[in-house]
């Protein structure tokens, strides 16, 4: 038991919420906008294949070098603005449903790689691999100190500063906020591409900190882990960072406990009780068992001004 | 315009205003789009393979379409259709293991059944929370769906694996629980394509469910209350009870995948068997614009599609079979945004007004 | 000051404003009165930027404006309190006063010297808000002074207020009448929308009148008299009186016993209610809308949780307080709800389908199967015998007209024979050929014995039904009056001062 409660499984618990923190937060800005983000999970797809693919390329093709994984992290997030704008322009131009269009931006993304990946890596969904020297800096420390301030500067802007008053607002009275001069739909497109900048930057970090390359389908769910984490942070920078850290843990511990810890018949734990941690956390604190974790009031509805 | 072809041009508009996308898209990673769409769609119609792998792809998605259609005609959104038939394919194998030496006209009921009532129980949960506490149900299913993939890998690694054997995978079930391929009953039709019994299911589905909607007082009471729940309200329904029943018998749709897969399929439960067929009933639903006769169709159209991409992957230098997914997300955005159409019609319409 | 020019604006069929002048002068307490649905609410939202009018201009100190948003109303000094408050509940009082219009750098907002001007300006108005205290923990007064702080604060000149008063106790009432005056006092002008009469005379100084969309009167308020705004208000010409025998009265068919019921926030709607509804007569309540008429009727429909009534509601003797809206029905209740779109309709669907809702479950309609042909025999009598056009049972009910789909709906209630039959605003937005057939509708099923309770904002159509008439204000009745003798002027006195 003592193998696995220590320096390093702390280290790891923060390289597994990073990506958690990142699409999180950005959903909260969408989300506080009033526009759900099923999406994440798509764009941080198209975060972790841009990055690595722009990252290979300024390394082999430009020469880069050492500024390649830094050229591949800008690309990875504006692969995320870019899908982020055609969710925007769908759901708060054409109000379409927004459920529907995250699921089309899901299934889109899990095939775009791919596509990609095969016509100009000749491969089947995955990058080549990076050289590891060019990768982003992976010490825990300095991720964690990152972490922090990004949170602190997230924090500061929801609640400290005009934009975020005016975020706030549309998302849980649209109406109180255009009767008040705020333009509804400027916010959410604001909300929607914030959200995609960082579920870009998450998706990166995924493909171009943690591992070498891009794999098929590499986020594996964590777009939906991040958007429970923001459900159970009850839609607030610091609880949503405080819930990606636990569900980060719970992952961190059910890998080392792979193989490690036995139960006394013999048996390995079955890890897939810890991964359905969040999950069913997730479920208990919607229905209001835990708390209550009450959506902001506008969440999900496209907002029709009358003419 | 006749209603029916009010009905089919939209669809049609979005699936060709898709393959536009893609056929740019292929442009520019350096292919001939006529190609690979010949080979995409012309692959499906060859015989007996092309027409047998389509409409044996086909059955799952006419499953997953028929459960979301069911949910959106009461106003709800089953994105839980992927954990539903997870959950309801391990149910029938446990069913075909554990009882493996019933006779065939005993355990085949029962294992369809294990399907139908594990995949309705595991959709009812999102139906009573959302009934119950209100609580959404997109996100409730979305997290169902992870619980059920992690359980039934449990249940499949620790007690239902054979011993030793390095694939996730649960141990065969009885042969009594085998449903018989069409093959068997179609001259010069290869057993070796798995098409079976399901398939005929599937298109019995869609009859019923189309029965059930139109024709049964149930029917009615839950598209009055996906309709207008207010006015459903009035006219005496429960809202609470119609959203459970919708969405059970979504999850029942849904679970009669398993009957596909691990009864004239695989004939065990194999983890991660599905592709994305729950996600792809969505598409399927929304492009058959919510009724049987068109989920067929958008199934068909999906499953030639994704059988086409083997071939495409195959014989076509740069494009490979993630096409399929990449026309599919397309497909569903410009069906979520009709509105899109109409403003570039309106907009051509004043454009026009304009130069006049 | 401000100046409407032959505004004119059309929602879908209803012309809501139509060509209305409106002159408000600077430094005065402007009050515009009208029924529900005259279209004072409309042409200020105009002002206001909300909506865009179909023709007309604005003119601001003379100036003509181009108010296209609320932002550019607010540049221009105009400022609006909404009869349902625009307020962000979650928020504090201070971020939804600044909201849109924030002190401080972009990066910064400046929190502190934004709750010290409101501390100001709410002294120098006498308002006493606490600038860090959340909407939610408000009372509705204080909530409302928040909006009136919202304007002060964005320096309006010209300040709207959707009928303020709605919402607020008499003795509320009487502190706000004093911060108007005080305003007054200090330049502002203001504008009132409101039809308490009384209301009108206390704090107004200049008066215009709509109804139906139109301007029907401008007066000074020095000059006037409740009996007449009374009159200019309700007093359409006569279109039709109601040709009825004298109602054949039976035996007492639902009897309300101090009724009482609260809405989801808790606010009490109705309070302590009673009276009787006997077979042949029929019942009217008259009063001006939003006093508890919606849901007193939707509470005897079986459509309000039983959790938030208290009283007795009995149907021949038998409590129904605990039954839903289908046990309602099978025991003899039928209903014509206020709004046919969102609770008598299921817009989608066709005519055939509308024609079977609340009975679509039993025979002869239904056993498990709905028996196509039994609902196609419906649908014919109930188009044939209410003339419903046009006659096609496969047309969706978003086809037809307000008329004909209300033609529709009155069949489908008449259809069961009801013991009891409850009717909200059962000619709202109809044509007048079909008014006079639903009167007509009424009046027969009256002589058949049937129990009617009818609620009505149309004064003349709810007295010249009626056998008898009871007048709610505020949640109860403020009177009961015979509506062969009663004046308009009378009842609509009742109907707008309570006692």
């Amino acid at each position: 038991m003592r193998d696995i409660f220590t320096l390093s499984l702390i280290a790891s618990t923060i390289r597994l919420s990073t990506p958690l923190v990142l699409a999180a937060l950005g959903g909260l800005f969408s989300e506080r906008s009033g526009v759900i983000n099923i999406a994440l999970e798509g764009k941080m797809l198209a975060g972790a294949f841009t990055a690595a693919a722009v990252t290979y390329a300024a390394d082999k093709s430009l020469g880069l070098g050492n500024a390649s994984p830094w050229a591949g992290l800008l690309a990875g997030m504006l692969a995320g603005l870019f899908i982020a704008a055609i969710y925007a322009v769908s759901c708060i131009k054409f109000k379409a449903d927004q459920v529907v269009s995250g699921a089309a931006i899901n299934i889109l993304m899990i095939g775009m790689p791919g596509f990609l990946s095969g016509a100009f890596f000749l491969s089947s969904g995955s990058t080549p691999q990076i050289p590891k020297d060019h990768l982003l800096p992976q010490s825990p420390v300095i991720i964690a100190i990152a972490i922090l301030v990004l949170v602190a500067v997230i924090w500061y802007v929801v609640y400290k500063t005009p934009f975020g008053l005016r975020l706030r607002s549309v998302g849980e009275n649209p109406e109180a906020a255009d009767a008040a001069g705020v333009s509804v739909s400027k916010i959410r497109y604001s909300g929607v591409l914030l959200a995609g900048v960082l579920a870009g930057l998450a998706g990166a970090y995924l493909s171009i900190g943690q591992s070498s390359l891009f794999a098929r389908n590499m986020t594996a769910g964590r777009g939906f882990i991040a958007l429970a984490a923001l459900i159970f942070g009850k839609w607030r920078p610091v609880p949503t960072l405080l819930a990606c850290l636990f569900f980060g843990l719970t992952e961190a511990i059910s890998i080392r406990m792979q193989g490690v810890v036995k139960l006394p018949s013999g048996e390995d734990i079955p890890v897939q009780f810890i991964q359905m941690v969040p999950y069913v956390l997730t479920i208990v604190v919607l229905a209001g068992f835990i708390g209550s974790s009450r959506p902001p009031r506008a969440l999900g509805i496209p907002y029709q001004k009358e003419k | 315009m006749t209603k029916l072809a009010r009905e089919l041009l939209f669809p049609l508009i979005a699936v060709v205003a898709a393959f536009i996308v893609g056929g740019i898209l292929i442009l520019i990673v350096g292919d001939n789009p006529f190609q690979a769409y010949g080979l995409l769609l012309g692959s499906a119609l060859s015989w007996p393979d092309g027409i047998g792998y389509t409409l044996f792809q086909a059955t799952p998605l006419i499953f997953t379409g028929l459960a979301v259609l069911v949910g959106f005609r009461c106003g709800l959104f089953n994105i839980g259709a992927e954990g539903q038939l997870y959950i309801a394919a391990f149910a029938t194998a446990w069913v075909g293991i554990k009882f493996a030496n019933l006779s065939p006209w005993i355990l085949i009921p029962f294992c369809c059944a294990a399907a139908i009532l594990s995949g309705a129980f595991w959709a009812a949960i999102p139906g009573v929370l959302k009934a119950r506490f209100g609580s959404h149900e997109v996100i409730n299913t979305i997290m169902l769906n992870f619980i059920a993939v992690a359980l039934v890998s449990y249940f499949t690694q620790y007690h239902y694996k054979e011993r030793g054997d390095p694939i996730l995978q649960t141990a065969p079930i009885g042969q009594n629980a085998y449903i018989p391929p069409l093959g068997k009953f179609i001259p010069g039709f290869p057993e070796r394509i798995p098409l079976n019994v399901a398939f005929l299911l599937a298109l019995l589905c869609c009859l019923l469910v189309y029965l059930f909607l139109w024709r049964t007082k149930w029917g009615y009471e839950i598209r009055a209350t996906g309709s207008n729940p207010f006015a459903a309200e009035y006219g005496g329904i429960s809202i609470g009870r119609q959203i459970i029943i919708a969405m059970a018998v979504s999850g029942a749709l849904a679970g009669m995948v398993g009957i596909n897969e691990v009864l004239g399929n695989r004939h065990r439960y194999y983890d991660g068997f599905s592709d994305n067929y729950g996600f792809t009933g969505i598409a399927v639903a929304l492009l058959g614009r919510n009724h049987p006769v068109g989920v067929i169709l958008a199934a068909l159209l999906f499953a030639a599609l994704q059988h086409g991409g083997i071939y495409v992957d195959g014989f076509s230098e740069h494009v490979t079979k993630d096409i399929v997914q990449v026309l599919q997300g397309i497909i569903i955005l410009f069906v979520a945004a009709e509105a899109f159409f109409k403003w570039l019609l309106q907009r051509r319409a004043s454009m026009e007004r304009l130069r006049a | 000051m401000l100046e409407l020019r032959q505004i004119t604006k059309r929602f879908g069929d209803v012309l809501a404003n139509d060509h209305v002048d409106i002159v408000v002068k600077p430094g005065t307490i402007h009050a515009i009165v009208g029924e529900n649905g005259a279209g004072k609410s409309t042409a200020m939202r105009i002002a206001y930027g909300f909506y865009t009018p179909d023709s007309g201009e604005i003119l601001v100190n003379g100036q003509v404006q181009d108010i296209k948003s609320p932002h550019d109303a607010i540049a221009l000094g105009i400022g609006m309190v909404h009869q349902h408050f625009m307020l962000v509940e979650t928020m504090t009082v201070a971020e939804n006063i600044i909201l849109g219009a924030e002190p401080g750098s972009v990066v910064a907002l400046d929190l502190k010297s934004a709750a010290a001007q409101i501390r100001q300006l709410s002294e120098e108005f006498k308002l006493a808000v606490n600038p860090n205290e959340p909407i939610e923990h408000l009372s509705v007064g204080q909530q409302q002074r928040v909006e009136l702080l919202k304007a002060l604060y964005r320096h309006a000149k010209l300040l709207i207020l959707d009928e303020p008063t709605a919402v607020l106790t008499p003795l509320e009432v009487e502190e706000f009448f004093v911060i108007l005056r005080r305003m007054r006092g200090q330049g502002k002008t203001v504008i009132i929308i409101t039809h308490k009469l009384s209301e009108v005379l206390a704090i107004s100084d200049e008066v215009t009148v709509m109804r139906d969309g139109r301007v029907v009167g401008r007066v000074q308020t020095k000059d006037t008299n409740a009996a007449e705004l009374a009159r200019l208000m309700v007093g359409r010409e006569v279109l039709l009186r109601v040709e009825k025998p004298e109602p054949k009265i039976g035996e007492t068919e639902l009897e309300v016993k101090d009724l009482s019921i609260v809405d989801i926030a808790g606010a009490k709607r109705v309070n302590g209610v009673s009276f009787e509804v006997r077979r042949g007569e029929i019942v009217g309540i008259a009063g001006v809308e939003g006093n508890g008429q919606s849901e007193l009727i939707e509470a005897l429909a079986g459509l309000v949780d039983p959790t938030r009534i208290s009283g007795a509601i009995n149907l021949e003797g038998r409590d129904l307080k605990s039954l839903g809206a289908r046990v309602r029905r099978e025991l003899g209740i039928a209903h014509i709800p206020e709004d046919r779109h969102r609770r008598g309709l299921l817009l989608d669907f066709s005519l055939a389908e509308n024609s079977i809702l609340g009975v679509h479950y039993r025979p002869p309609i239904a056993g498990v199967l709905i028996d196509e042909n039994a609902v196609q025999r419906r649908a014919a009598e109930i188009i044939q015998g209410f003339d419903v056009r046009p006659p096609n049972a496969a047309l969706p009910a978003r086809a037809l007209s307000g008329g004909n789909q209300q033609k529709l709906i009155i069949g489908r209630e008449y259809h069961v024979a009801p013991k009891l039959l409850l009717v909200s605003q059962p000619t709202r937005g109809v044509d007048i050929g079909a008014i006079e057939f639903i009167h007509r509708q009424l009046v027969s099923l009256r002589d058949n014995g049937c129990a009617i309770l009818l609620v009505s904002a149309e004064l003349e159509e709810v007295t010249s039904l009626s056998d008898r008439l009871l007048i709610i204000h505020d949640g109860k009745i403020a009177g009961e009056v015979d509506p062969k003798v009663a004046t308009l002027e009378e009842i609509g006195l009742l109907m707008t001062r309570g006692h």
